[in-house]
């Protein structure tokens, strides 16, 4: 693909090919682009995995817990606990939220990992209008509860007052640029892995067509991308658990926004 | 991370900036940054919605409760299970007590018994050794008096021989009738 675009040195693979949306059955309703993608596959295999690890596997109620259920549970009190430490017991109300949110990225990450599968979470306008979601949310629940008692998130006890409206600015800034941030680090993290673990194979299959010394030489970055590898799934679990964590502590200071 | 993410935001308008000013038709399929190919947006978003909002629903309507479920009805069946063990040890430590105070019951009993039939015992045995050692006593004491009878009797035999073996001797000897008297008192002298 990348060849015939005629890239420099004939690299053999384009590493954004992955990332591109081929419409699989173009849906037009009411003016609204609703085109089935392969995003939107994978955003429903997403589901479906979540849907199988937390309902199917869990629809014999075991007293004892199979593997699957044991999965579910662990699952459940690991959301349970994020959300307990960060938002307190008044954020129990938003587990159902947290929880989904954390397990659609994790999954959508896991799946990601699979060869010539999709990433959802590789597009910035997905982890954009998740972030998003969280923002306006946790912004509404926040003047909701406290009206504008909620400013006082912005004004932290302590600080003298010459350098307070500076203080009261810079808080202000941070808590506008958090969907940003929230977004652009899953989005950034998913991409520039998966671009890695693209680049390093291209390596391998450039170096193997070189001849003997080549095969031998391509050994080094076939090596890497197993490493890579078991790095991106660390990753994979570790942004969903970010995400999710920051998501909590957001709606902590909502809940709370003495502190 | 906020630099990170800047730099990817200003990168990413490169591109995006490249893409509107040369205006490619297909942006995302020819060499674009697919990602930031906003034709796309829409279907994205739209999908997001329609998959998120099913997970949600499942989530909060069957998933979580039926997790919840079970997870509540382990703890509370360990607690029970717990609490009844809890019971059981209670039991058993009340029948350990009753044991111990009837094993030390019985065998304070036991003690009493034995302490009774060993004094009942050594009494009967007193009182039947006393006995045998009166009529042991008569007895030696008859066969003394006896003994001593017999023994004053062989006395006397023995002073009527001494005199008669004397006056016999006397009378080999002297060739003359002993004085009776004379060898008599010899004899009493000699046997004091």
């Amino acid at each position: 693909m990348a060849a015939q675009n005629g890239q420099d040195g004939g690299f053999p693979v384009d590493p954004l090919h992955q990332f591109e949306i081929t419409t699989l059955v173009p849906l037009n309703i009411g003016g609204i682009d609703a085109s089935f993608t392969n995003s939107s596959l994978w955003m429903v295999l997403t589901v479906f995995a979540v849907t199988f690890l937390t309902v199917f596997a869990v629809r014999g109620r075991n007293m004892i817990p199979g593997r699957m259920q044991s999965i579910a549970e662990m699952s459940y009190e690991f959301v349970a606990n994020m959300v307990r430490d960060n938002a307190g017991n008044d954020g129990q109300r938003y587990f159902p939220f947290i929880f989904s949110l954390f397990m659609f990225i994790l999954l959508a990450n896991f799946l990601s990992m699979l060869p010539y599968s999709f990433t959802v979470t590789s597009h910035i306008i997905v982890t954009f209008a998740l972030a998003a979601l969280v923002f306006v949310g946790v912004t509404i629940i926040g003047f909701a509860k406290h009206g504008l008692g909620f400013l006082r998130l912005f004004v932290p006890s302590g600080v003298p007052a010459v350098i307070l409206p500076l203080v009261v600015a810079i808080e202000v800034i941070s808590y506008l640029s958090r969907p940003l941030s929230l977004s652009v680090r899953l989005f950034a993290n998913m991409l520039a892995g998966h671009i890695t673990l693209k680049v390093f194979a291209g390596f391998v299959i450039a170096l193997s067509s070189a001849g003997v010394a080549g095969i031998f030489g391509a050994v080094l970055p076939l090596a890497m991308i197993v490493a890579i590898t078991a790095l991106e799934f660390l990753v994979c679990a570790l942004q969903a658990y970010v995400f999710a964590v920051l998501t909590c502590m957001y709606l902590g200071d909502a809940l709370h926004p003495g502190h | 991370m906020p630099e990170n993410a800047h730099n990817g935001i200003v990168v990413g308008q490169d591109n995006l900036g490249l893409q509107s000013e040369v205006q490619i038709p297909e942006a995302g399929h020819e060499g674009g940054f697919p990602p930031f190919n906003t034709e796309t947006f829409e279907a994205q978003l739209v999908w997001l919605v329609i998959t998120f909002g099913i997970l949600y629903y499942l989530m909060s309507k069957v998933a979580l409760p039926r997790i919840a479920n079970v997870i509540e009805e382990r703890r509370d069946r360990i607690a029970d299970d717990l609490d009844q063990a809890g019971q059981f040890k209670a039991q058993t430590e009340e029948a350990i007590q009753s044991y111990e105070t009837a094993l030390a019951e019985a065998r304070a009993k036991a003690h009493a018994i034995a302490q009774e039939t060993r004094d009942r015992l050594s009494a009967e045995t007193d009182s039947h050794r006393e006995k045998l050692e009166n009529e042991l006593n008569k007895k030696i004491a008859d066969a003394e008096t006896r003994i001593a009878a017999t023994k004053e009797a062989a006395l006397a035999h023995v002073r009527g021989v001494a005199t008669d073996v004397a006056s016999s001797i006397v009378t080999q000897l002297l060739s003359e009738d002993a004085d009776t008297a004379a060898v008599e008192k010899a004899v009493d002298a000699k046997l004091g």
